[in-house]
């Protein structure tokens, strides 16, 4: 009997739903999900967990392999956005699909216009209506005001009303908070438990915690693609849902001997950075890296860690404070003055900065010093003397490929990993910044370029890492700061020490350090 | 050179600027709407040669104007017509295309009157038929404005009438919008439905239809023949009126009319002994300035936006 009720309940079910990208990544691994009528339902998972697949799914962006959608019993096929919108579910995206030089009642009656006669656009009434399903639901906007002119939150609450304004009854909200400070984001929250009174069923995608144990009431989890699990929120606690998230069952052993600690290389001085929407994304940081030490830079993502990485690889100018490389002032210096300074780098958009896809794999390895001495004769490339470089380095790092002369985007994503890092290794750096180095990549890749951060840091480089990975970080790291809401959080002198359920803790903000302690970042 | 002032100040002069700007508006506006759709299409003074020789063969052999009209606006629609298939469906340059039908419009025109009509030069030989010129009741008889306003041919009104329909089709109507959401962001037009090709063809194919006229203008009013490459660079000289006015129906005329008066005021230089190409280099130079100061004016404004919004958190 009970059964029955609770299945009455669902008002949507996602059943054994199994998504297989092109490049062979499962994404969703037969997840079954679903939620009730009326709830605010949270789908919680690290980054690459499969939520925004499944959400795809849902929404009609991505079909699934294998599974079947039931919306109030009833089995349905989502072929597309406009058919997800049919069946009553809408989604906010993290990038709004507003128009930014039309005003707010004209992005909201787009596609579907109001009509003046036979001809003409009724602007009058897509303001009317507007006005009147903004007051209806207590999100208040001013409907002739231009979208560029808005603030994010504000963009936001008009996506959200954008899509009432076509009748759905489940709103999927994409990691909503991301773009948000916290007062827009407490603005929000309020605004969706207003919704879930007038009997809106919302799923909201996060990885913070205390926003999801704040505002929903049960729970998925997932990782690596599957359920992990599901709960009443007021059943579980901020660690236990933690646990779930980032439980791992084993990690991969590293050898490593002691770090050897040599004079400073990067020295990060109350450095600070403002996004293009006026938000503060990176606040007074101030760290040292070492000769000879791995730092690695722990946190959720979305907290600050791209931002300062795109500073201290001369991609984004340096705002506020001052980062010193080899002791000269970062500020000034072109990128290729801050490689001339024993710095390289390995981005986190490999595609974008680290690759250039269509071209050969020896043109790649050398893409950072083409134009020194050494591989020019009488102003033409030394073709040869590059080849021999080529050659070596693909035999050194075992780089799968059918030669030096073969294209880059033959290869796979681990062998282009294996790429950069032997063009940036290969120069025998001082400082390495390595982003994510292992992103995406298989265990063996992963292994062979962890071993090789380590192996430069025993030569003496400073190694500074970004990772989304907390094993990789727990792993090779010797110090590790935490990142939360653009600041150091927490500074772990000791890698070896930390319990991964506290590190989470730290990154997640339920834990804190104190000033001093953050303070012994800098040496 | 103390008449050429005089002339300058003369109601001669300004009657020429309403009747040269004439293909520039027509052009520009054609331009104003490629623009807000987002396509990059430089093919206009291919389709201006093909609708003016259009025109031209039509009326001749119909011995119709109106008639004649449909041609050259067919005409110029192919060309329309063939860029938006290689470009918005087979996805090919934008650039390519471009260059490449405008090159089709110079040589296809002659090549179709060398054997039309056994020459290269021009149509003179053939007996097409013209656009009339029309005198406005009560405007032609006041002083000064009338001589000024009055006694167009019947293209330059509609130039100017093709302003509002323009100002009109993107700001009041339904389609309007869809064009600048779908130039603007795409993905979000997509997402409410909207078939984003679908809606760049009609942009062009409207625009294809202007460009026409102004080329009709041409050789159907202007002179009363087609000329080859009788078009001078106009095609280009509208997509800069179009980038000057910052895609405005209303400032891009008002460009499109200094453009319009440069071409005026290189007549006028031609009777004065003073070398035409100095005012040929009029509307250019005005180009470069304009771009620079509204790009500056752009930059100005985004910072504030910028501050402003930065400044609310």
């Amino acid at each position: 009997m009970a059964k029955i009720a609770e299945k009455t309940d669902e008002i949507l079910s996602m059943q054994h739903i199994t998504k297989i990208y092109d490049n062979g990544f499962m994404a969703n691994k037969d997840i079954t999900f679903s939620i009730r009528k009326g709830e605010i339902h949270g789908l919680v998972g690290e980054n690459g967990a499969g939520k925004s697949t499944l959400m795809k799914v849902l929404f009609g962006q991505e079909t699934a392999e294998e599974g079947r959608i039931l919306i109030d019993g009833k089995e349905v096929h989502i072929t597309d956005p406009l058919a997800a919108l049919d069946y009553g579910i809408g989604m906010v995206h993290q990038h709004f699909m507003l128009v930014p030089s039309l005003t707010v009642a004209e992005n909201m009656v787009l596609g579907s216009e109001p009509k003046k006669g036979r001809l003409f656009f009724d602007y009058r009434k897509a303001v009317r209506m507007t006005k009147e399903i903004a007051e209806k639901y207590g999100l208040e906007v001013n409907p002739e005001k231009r979208v560029m002119d808005l603030s994010v939150g504000y963009k936001q609450r008009v996506e959200i009303l954008k899509i009432l304004l076509r009748g759905v009854r489940i709103l999927l909200l994409d990691e909503p908070t991301a773009v948000l400070t916290p007062q827009e984001t407490e603005e929000l929250f309020i605004q969706l438990k207003n919704l879930r009174k007038n009997g809106f069923t919302i799923v909201f995608i996060s990885h913070k915690l205390n926003e999801v144990k704040e505002i929903c009431d049960r729970i998925t989890v997932l990782r690596d693609g599957r359920v992990v699990g599901a709960a009443d929120v007021a059943d579980v606690t901020e660690q236990d849902i933690s646990k779930m998230m980032v439980g791992r069952d084993i990690s991969m052993d590293m050898e490593k001997k002691p770090a050897e600690r040599g004079e400073k290389m990067l020295c990060v001085n109350h450095l600070g950075f403002t996004n293009m929407y006026g938000k503060k994304a990176v606040k007074d940081v101030s760290f040292d890296v070492c000769r000879g030490e791995i730092v690695g830079i722990a946190g959720v993502e979305g907290n600050g860690q791209s931002e300062l990485a795109r500073m201290l690889t001369g991609l984004e100018e340096i705002q506020e404070g001052i980062v010193t490389v080899n002791g000269k002032d970062m500020k000034k210096m072109s990128i290729r003055q801050i490689r001339e300074e024993g710095v390289s780098f390995i981005s986190e958009d490999r595609m974008t900065y680290d690759l250039a896809t269509s071209v050969s794999i020896e043109e790649n390895m050398i893409s950072d010093r083409f134009y020194k001495k050494e591989y020019n004769r009488r102003g033409l490339m030394d073709r040869e003397k590059i080849a021999e470089e080529a050659d070596r380095l693909i035999e050194d790092y075992k780089v799968a490929c059918d030669g030096r002369n073969a294209y880059m985007r033959t290869l796979s994503g681990g062998n282009m990993q294996k790429v950069i890092t032997a063009r940036e290794c290969a120069s025998n750096p001082s400082l390495l910044i390595a982003s994510q180095p292992t992103r995406g990549i298989d265990v063996g890749a992963t292994e062979f370029i962890r071993r090789k951060l380590i192996a430069l840091r025993d030569q003496g480089t400073a190694v500074l890492l970004f990772s989304a990975d907390l094993a990789e970080i727990m792993q090779i790291s010797d110090r590790i700061l935490v990142f939360y809401g653009g600041e150091i959080v927490a500074h772990i002198t000791d890698a070896a020490q930390i319990d991964e359920t506290i590190l989470g803790e730290y990154m997640l903000n339920i834990r804190t350090q104190s000033r001093e302690e953050i303070g012994g970042a800098v040496i | 050179m103390n008449e050429l002032v005089n002339y300058i100040f003369s109601v001669g002069f300004a009657n020429s600027i309403v009747r040269m700007s004439t293909p520039l508006i027509f052009v520009s506006m054609a331009a104003v709407l490629g623009a807000k759709a987002n396509i990059l299409c430089i093919a206009y003074e291919g389709m201006m040669l093909f609708a003016a020789l259009g025109g031209v063969i039509g009326s001749a052999v119909f011995q119709n104007l109106f008639a004649g009209m449909l041609c050259g606006v067919l005409a110029g629609s192919i060309i329309a017509g063939l860029f938006a298939y290689f470009v918005l469906v087979l996805k090919t340059k934008d650039m390519l295309v471009g260059l490449a039908l405008n090159t089709l419009g110079s040589g296809g025109t002659i090549f179709a009157l060398y054997m039309l009509s056994g020459q290269k030069g021009s149509s003179i030989s053939m007996n097409s038929l013209q656009f009339p010129s029309v005198a406005i009741p009560v405007i032609k008889d006041i002083p000064v404005l009338g001589d000024i306003l009055s006694g167009h041919n019947l293209l330059t009104y509609l130039a100017y009438l093709s302003v509002v329909l323009v100002y009109v089709l993107l700001y009041k109507t339904p389609l309007g919008l869809r064009i600048r959401s779908v130039g603007e962001n795409p993905d979000a037009a997509e997402s409410v439905g909207t078939d984003i090709v679908k809606v760049k063809v009609i942009a062009l194919m409207i625009g294809g239809i202007l460009a026409s006229f102004g080329g009709m203008f041409m050789s159907m009013g202007y002179t009363p023949y087609f000329t080859r490459d009788m078009m001078n660079g106009r095609g280009f000289n509208a997509i800069a009126a179009q980038n000057l006015g910052v895609g405005h129906p209303l400032l891009t005329m008002v460009c499109a009319m200094v453009f319009g008066m440069a071409d005026a005021f290189g007549i006028a230089l031609q009777t004065y002994r003073i070398p035409s190409q100095v005012a040929s280099m009029v509307p250019y130079i005005t180009t470069l300035l304009g771009l620079v100061i509204i790009g500056q004016a752009q930059k100005k404004k985004e910072k504030k936006r910028a501050l402003m919004l930065g400044a609310r958190e």
